[in-house]
């Protein structure tokens, strides 16, 4: 009896090692060759072609090293920008130039938003994959010394912990803890530095299972989903203050994506 | 957007060396709900007020990553007690079958899901349950051979119940979804997931 116990016991984890390994080892396999690179190259042509009514490109968006200059700031976002007086991710900087710069309407440069979780797919995706494919490599070194990164990152830390909807979920349920999973998916603990590190890092990603490329704020709405909240708008200040708080606590790490997920 | 904050943040500290003072936790946790209000829209059926905390929610919130008080545990635990409802024709499992099709199933209440159903207790999401289903997670405790251990008793019947109805009633801060009491699953479905657990025939406790 108990050493029949243990045979099935010890079946059960051969079986889940087993899935786990392959898991790991089709990941790897996918490394190789990430189709996240048809996206940056996209996004590159996007970067430095003259575009809106008012014919402006990239070039003159400042993501805070200065006007076109990519390489290495998302590595330094989200971070506080005076001309638009506000904290921004990637995400908000670039709808910010395409309404300040180029000379879209708000509407315009967000009408879809997350990708629409479908296959429909908006330029900001591909813009996104670019301008963090510049970082890759590039330690993360997100800044609290403004007051107002201060406050977005206590906010973020809040909204973490905020527990609400149906089912009573907090980002910190699935997240507040070590080595768990939900079904096989292993789940980033992301109140630790280590954990903040692995997951942050390695989003935006593109996303096997749905032939797209996915960034950080659609991350953040797809858990929201999940978590049976409402839809979490788009470049909103909750985006804001949750990715500040997440890319705080991977400061350190050195900056991993656009990876390629299941 | 946290000007209010920021201001009230700095009032004090204008004449020493700036912002040097932190706005108090209560004051941070009033802007940050502030925030989440104007930073979400109603969609499908998941609509602004699933954004409301109730008590619970919020003592939840306020404690979560710290050690909860005793008094505050117990306070939750007694108030959730007292919502639980047992059912009316005193029968406290269903068929066990149907349990597992509920435990399997992790639609219902997403914005993206049908209003119309299905929705299921997604109790494989976070728990082991029968030595079958190999793809199980790990946020709650493995529930194999539950009925087995505990004893197929209606002591334990009962206490299954209660429990999925409203797992607060029984561990402060659980993050167990309360089933019953937040109206996901229905009287019958919770008997049937209650039956998964606890009938001899379920692969639950083989």
């Amino acid at each position: 009896m108990g050493a029949a116990l243990t045979a099935v016991a010890a079946s059960v984890a051969f079986a889940q090692g087993s899935t786990a390994d392959a898991i790991a080892k089709y990941r790897e396999a996918l490394q190789d060759g990430n189709p996240a690179e048809l996206w940056e190259a996209r996004g590159e042509e996007l970067w430095k072609t003259p575009r809106g009514p008012k014919k402006v490109a990239f070039t003159a968006c400042d993501l805070g090293l200065g006007a076109g200059v990519v390489k290495g700031a998302y590595a330094q976002m989200p971070r506080y920008f005076a001309d638009a007086d506000r904290v921004m991710d990637l995400e908000s900087r670039l709808v910010w130039c395409m309404v300040e710069q180029q000379g879209y309407t708000q509407e315009q440069a967000t009408k879809v938003p997350f990708g629409d979780g479908s296959a429909k797919r908006s330029d900001l995706e591909a813009l996104a994959a670019y301008v963090v494919g510049q970082s890759r490599g590039v330690p993360m070194r997100v800044s609290l010394d403004h007051p107002k990164m201060k406050t977005m990152y206590a906010l973020g830390e809040k909204m973490f912990f905020y527990r609400g909807g149906t089912h009573d979920f907090a980002c910190s349920t699935c997240h507040g803890e070590d080595a768990k999973r939900i079904r096989l998916q292993d789940l980033p603990n992301l109140t630790t530095r280590e954990g903040a590190q692995k997951a942050y890092t390695t989003w935006p990603a593109y996303r096997v299972s749905q032939g797209e490329l996915r960034t950080m704020e659609w991350r953040l709405n797809d858990c929201f989903r999940q978590q049976r909240f409402p839809e979490l708008k788009y470049d909103s200040d909750a985006a804001v203050a949750l990715t500040t708080f997440l890319a705080y606590n991977a400061n350190g790490a050195p900056y991993a994506g656009p990876a390629i997920k299941r | 957007m946290s000007a209010r904050l920021l201001a009230q943040w700095c009032a004090l500290a204008l004449m020493l060396l700036g912002c040097a003072t932190a706005p108090s936790d209560d004051a941070v946790r009033t802007e940050a709900e502030a925030v989440m209000k104007a930073s979400f829209k109603a969609r499908g059926q998941a609509d602004l007020t699933r954004l409301d905390q109730d008590e619970t929610q919020r003592l939840c919130s306020i404690y979560a990553g710290k050690a909860l008080p005793r008094d505050v545990a117990a306070r939750i635990e007694q108030a959730n007690l007292a919502t639980i409802r047992y059912p009316s024709d005193g029968k406290l499992a269903g068929d066990w079958r149907n349990g597992e099709k509920i435990a399997q199933e992790g639609r219902g209440k997403q914005y993206s899901d049908d209003p119309k159903g299905p929705v299921g207790g997604n109790c494989y999401a976070c728990h082991r349950l029968t030595a079958g289903e190999l793809s199980y997670g790990t946020i709650g405790p493995s529930l194999y051979q539950f009925g087995k251990t505990r004893g197929y008793t209606d002591e334990t019947r009962k206490y299954a119940y209660g429990k999925v109805y409203n797992a607060e009633a029984f561990a402060a801060c659980s993050n167990m979804p309360r089933f019953g009491h937040n109206g996901i699953l229905t009287e019958q479905q919770i008997k049937d997931v209650v039956a998964l657990l606890t009938d001899p025939q379920s692969p639950v406790n083989h």
